[in-house]
């Protein structure tokens, strides 16, 4: 019976072959994808730059760098791996996941998400051609002025660095925009939201945090760019201005930012552990408040990041005070996590769940750590030290990385269609796993021998050459680790064995259709009646085909009551077109070419024009 | 392992920046602080570890667990009472010692002091202003041993951060406005000073240090600061034309000389400090003459200027500055 519909769907779904689409997808399991390997070619350049700055670290007084490429690489760094690799990683996981794990066919807006992607990599390439034209950013990520500002970094290292960071926030709006539309209208019916699984709640909090968190961001580098090239004093303290604006609109962006990095770690985690544990979450309503709580109360801490600056003692000790509360919503994860697995069946070892595992452990060490930092006075004992370079990578790597490798090996045979290798997935977590704490653990001890963050040498008498040397080791290891990793998903997407639709006898509906999924996703609509479909009913297929057209189902916001069949639009050049004009406004601004802008802006609106017109009551 | 850190700590008590071997009434604070919570911390996570290891290995009967039934009245509880009731606790504890802690800093910086010094800090040196006994010198600053000081720190450019770890907090240097805080030591030594705020090239050359001296001894520095310098004599009196003709005198200031500038450190009693270039290289004749002819390979980027003296000029110069006592 399938096969007939099977065949009707692919024929409405599939796209042209050859390299037309390459340039006008807007399948989300396509642009998932490219997110994906995109970020992680970013990811393995922002390891470079750390490799590099841990060979000069490795020994005191060392001149393998000088102190400008020293700084380039810490500032790239940084801005690489927050802005380049993991935000968009999980966008890009979620764009491949979050449709078919509530049982839809696509993305709600497939060409703006198909825009999103392009825009993250014209801005990706727009941030790196920094070290190709000489004048890479090098004013660390968080570019405090005055020493990003005109007088003191004159070049157009920092230009690169904010024009980049706006450009790249029309992409992180656009796709957290489409992924709460898609949340909130395209759910399989019977998929209420006390039904939805807890890595879309995650993703459904994370996509509210980016639309509320990039406007501080991207009014800041508007006010730097405005200072930096037309002569404003919005951060120059001698003409009226003030330095702190700047942290205070950069940490408002900055700290929900550690959030929005952490909470879909924190889904991916939700929905591994249960998996192989064999059972449902505990207390699933308590994690999926707590994810709530945690998009809210993140943008009442930033001023945590400021403790030295000389602010007056009351307002901090409010500071400290929402910074201790936030661990609640932490601590309840935690423990739903440990309870799943003490009430769980014997878990089933694999490398997603070693991950995981190991993910809990050093995320528990970021976090006492982190519990720290909110007590003001030892905050500004250790902070700008290593302490701190220590504590957040516990936190970022610790706490996304370890679960983006959970959910990468755990979807590989989804997405891929292959199952990867467990021995070497093994592998590479034990090496991760040890290198990652050889390289980080050492440096909360630097911090506290007293060695300050961002030096790019240090003499021998400050007494931590030894622990610095342990550090480089320890990261020669996780990249080695991370090696295995690429080699494995590179052998296992040739040689590996074919996957079937649930290799893991999960939950979630994505693995209800087959591995790889086809471009339609679902032959017929899911209908759910619990939150572990897969679990609870053998039987999922409906009688919801829609095989009159490229359609999917809408339905209603807190219940998923089917509302109405959704006409979806073909693949278009036109959000590439777009991406490229903004590309064009933002390179003219960088060059200082007024003229040059305005024309790329007028090209802009004349795509967009094209694009809504031609839309012709389709969604976009 | 934390326990581990703790114990590598002491281990290595012995670095110069180390502040848990502190040595002033503002860093012991905050080693106390970290030791209670360096302890709340390991028995939090020891919680945490026993819970997992108990979950992961603890033999269940063959085919038992895994009971789908959602009202997992004794999970639910697990989670309430380890994620919510247990971070209560322990919350409140570190947030009284919190309040604690910051009430005493609170008190000593509001409290009195036997005088104040004026830090200034520029790209990349440390400017010390005493203005009662009017005195300005650099990347050296003397205070008596057990008198608490107040230091008013701010920036001419970009934002430092003023750091002696085993005496104080730190404190951040910033352009147009001015913070203070407290600086006591214990007991007479030097101590390590560090910015530590990201400032450009020559963030990692940004050290000072810190002499805590006997009043007796305090009074003697302070009273050889104030003296204007004698007249050089012989190689040293050359030096001094060599300094006045050239273009060190836009930059730095000799009491007693035309030479006035202040963009780099006054230099009146430079042969007294132990360091050059902001803690970069020793106070050496040899240093000297090679930081002169050629500040940019020491230090790359440097606002100081190399110079194209010739040998004798240079050997005068430095015999003059040597003499700058």
């Amino acid at each position: 019976m399938a096969t007939a519909t099977e065949a009707r769907l692919e024929e409405i779904w599939a796209e042209e072959p050859g390299p037309v689409s390459w340039f006008t997808t807007g399948d989300h399991k396509r642009i998932g994808s490219r997110y994906i390997v995109t970020a992680l070619v970013f990811f393995f350049l922002g390891g470079l730059e750390a490799a590099l700055m841990r060979w000069q670290l490795a020994q005191p007084g060392a001149t393998h760098l000088t102190p400008e490429q020293y700084d380039e690489l810490f500032s790239m760094h940084g801005t690489t791996m927050i802005f380049l690799f993991i935000t968009p990683l999980f966008t890009g996981l979620a764009n491949y996941l979050v449709p078919l794990m509530i049982g839809t066919r696509d993305m709600a807006f497939p060409r703006l998400n198909a825009f999103s992607y392009w825009i993250f990599l014209a801005s990706g390439i727009f941030l790196y051609a920094g070290f190709v034209v000489g004048a890479a950013p090098n004013g660390g990520w968080f570019a405090y002025p005055p020493l990003t500002g005109p007088i003191f970094d004159p070049g157009i290292n920092m230009d690169i660095w904010s024009l980049g960071l706006i450009f790249l926030s029309i992409s992180t709006t656009a796709g957290a925009i489409n992924l709460i539309v898609t949340i909130l209208k395209l759910r399989a019916p019977g998929m209420t939201l006390a039904r939805m699984p807890l890595y879309v709640w995650a993703m459904f909090v994370t996509a509210w945090m980016m639309v509320l968190a990039m406007p501080p961001l991207t009014y800041a580098n508007v006010l730097l760019q405005l200072d930096r090239n037309l002569g404003t004093h919005f951060f120059d303290s001698t003409a009226g201005g003030d330095p702190l604006l700047w942290q205070h609109l950069f940490w408002l962006f900055g700290h929900p930012d550690v959030y929005i990095i952490f909470l879909p770690a924190v889904g991916i985690i939700s929905t591994v552990i249960p998996t192989f544990a064999r059972r449902p979450i505990v207390g699933y309503p308590y994690v999926a408040l707590a994810t709530v709580l945690t998009g809210i109360i993140a943008f009442g801490v930033w001023v945590h990041h400021m403790f030295a600056t000389g602010l007056p003692p009351l307002g901090l000790t409010f500071f400290a005070a929402a910074s201790m509360i936030i661990t609640i919503p932490s601590g309840v994860q935690i423990f739903a996590w440990l309870a799943t697995i003490i009430r769980g069946r014997k878990p089933v070892v694999t490398t997603p769940f070693l991950f995981a595992i190991g993910f809990i452990v050093v995320f528990v060490i970021g976090g006492v750590t982190g519990v720290m930092f909110a007590s003001v006075p030892f905050d500004q004992g250790v902070t700008d030290s290593y302490f701190i370079v220590a504590h957040f990578h516990y936190v970022l790597f610790g706490g996304a990385v370890f679960p983006m490798f959970a959910g990468l090996h755990y979807w590989f045979p989804k997405i891929t269609g292959r199952m990867y290798n467990e021995t070497l997935g093994r592998w590479s977590f034990w090496l991760i796993f040890v290198g990652f704490n050889l390289t980080f653990f050492p440096m909360h001890v630097m911090g506290l021998l007293g060695m300050p963050r961002r030096i790019y040498t240090y003499p021998p008498d400050l007494g931590v050459g030894g622990l610095n040397l342990l550090s480089s080791v320890g990261a020669a290891i996780t990249f080695a680790g991370a090696v295995i990793v690429s080699i494995n998903a590179i052998v296992s997407l040739r040689t590996g064995a074919q996957a079937s639709a649930n290799p893991w006898g999960a939950a979630t509906l994505e693995w209800a259709t087959t591995s790889p999924p086809p471009h339609y996703g679902f032959a017929s609509i899911p209908v759910v009646h619990g939150r572990d479909p897969l679990w609870e009913q053998p039987e999922l297929a409906s009688d919801l085909t829609l095989t009159d057209g490229r359609e999917i189902l809408g339905t209603t916001v807190t219940d998923a009551e089917p509302e109405e069949a959704l006409a979806m639009p073909e693949g278009s050049v036109l959000p590439l077109l777009t991406a490229l004009g903004f590309g064009g406004v933002f390179v003219s601004l960088l060059l200082g070419s007024v003229p040059a802008a305005v024309l790329a802006g007028l090209m802009t609106l004349a795509f967009i024009g094209a694009w809504t017109w031609r839309l012709g009551g389709v969604p976009a | 392992m934390l326990a581990a850190l703790v114990a590598l700590t002491d281990a290595a008590c012995s670095g110069p920046g180390t502040m848990t071997s502190a040595e002033g009434p503002g860093a012991h604070r905050i080693s106390l602080l970290s030791v209670g919570m360096f302890a709340i911390a390991a028995f939090v996570f020891l919680v945490v570890i026993c819970f997992l290891a108990y979950g992961l290995f603890h033999r269940r009967p063959e085919g038992s667990g895994g009971d789908p039934n959602l009202n997992d009245h004794g999970g639910t509880r697990m989670v309430l009472l380890g994620g919510v009731a247990f971070p209560i606790v322990v919350l409140i504890i570190l947030f009284v010692i919190t309040l604690v802690a910051l009430q005493a800093q609170a008190r000593e910086d509001t409290g009195s002091h036997v005088f104040t010094i004026d830090v200034i800090a520029h790209r990349w040196w440390w400017e010390f202003q005493y203005p009662t006994q009017g005195i300005d010198t650099a990347n050296e600053v003397h205070i008596p041993t057990g008198e608490p000081v107040l230091m008013d720190v701010t920036s001419t450019d970009v934002i430092h951060s003023f750091w002696v770890p085993k005496l104080q907090r730190k404190v951040d240097a910033i352009p147009g406005r001015s913070n203070e805080v407290t600086l006591q030591a214990d007991t007479d030594g030097t101590y390590l000073g560090e910015c530590s705020e990201f400032c450009g090239l020559q963030h990692a050359h940004m050290r000072f240090t810190v002499i805590a001296e006997s009043s007796d001894a305090f009074d003697t520095w302070v009273a050889d600061q104030q003296k204007v310098p004698v007249e050089p004599t012989g190689a040293a009196l050359a030096g001094q034309q060599v300094f006045l003709g050239s273009s060190c005198v836009y930059c730095h200031s000799i009491t007693g000389t035309n030479a006035s500038g202040t963009v780099g450190p006054d230099l009146t009693h430079v042969a007294t400090r132990t360091t050059l270039a902001s803690g970069t290289i020793p106070n050496t004749p040899e240093e000297l003459a090679a930081w002169i002819q050629d500040p940019q390979s020491i230090k790359p980027g440097t606002q100081m200027p190399g110079s194209a003296l010739s040998p004798t000029q240079l050997r005068q110069l430095v015999a003059y500055l040597e003499g700058l006592g």
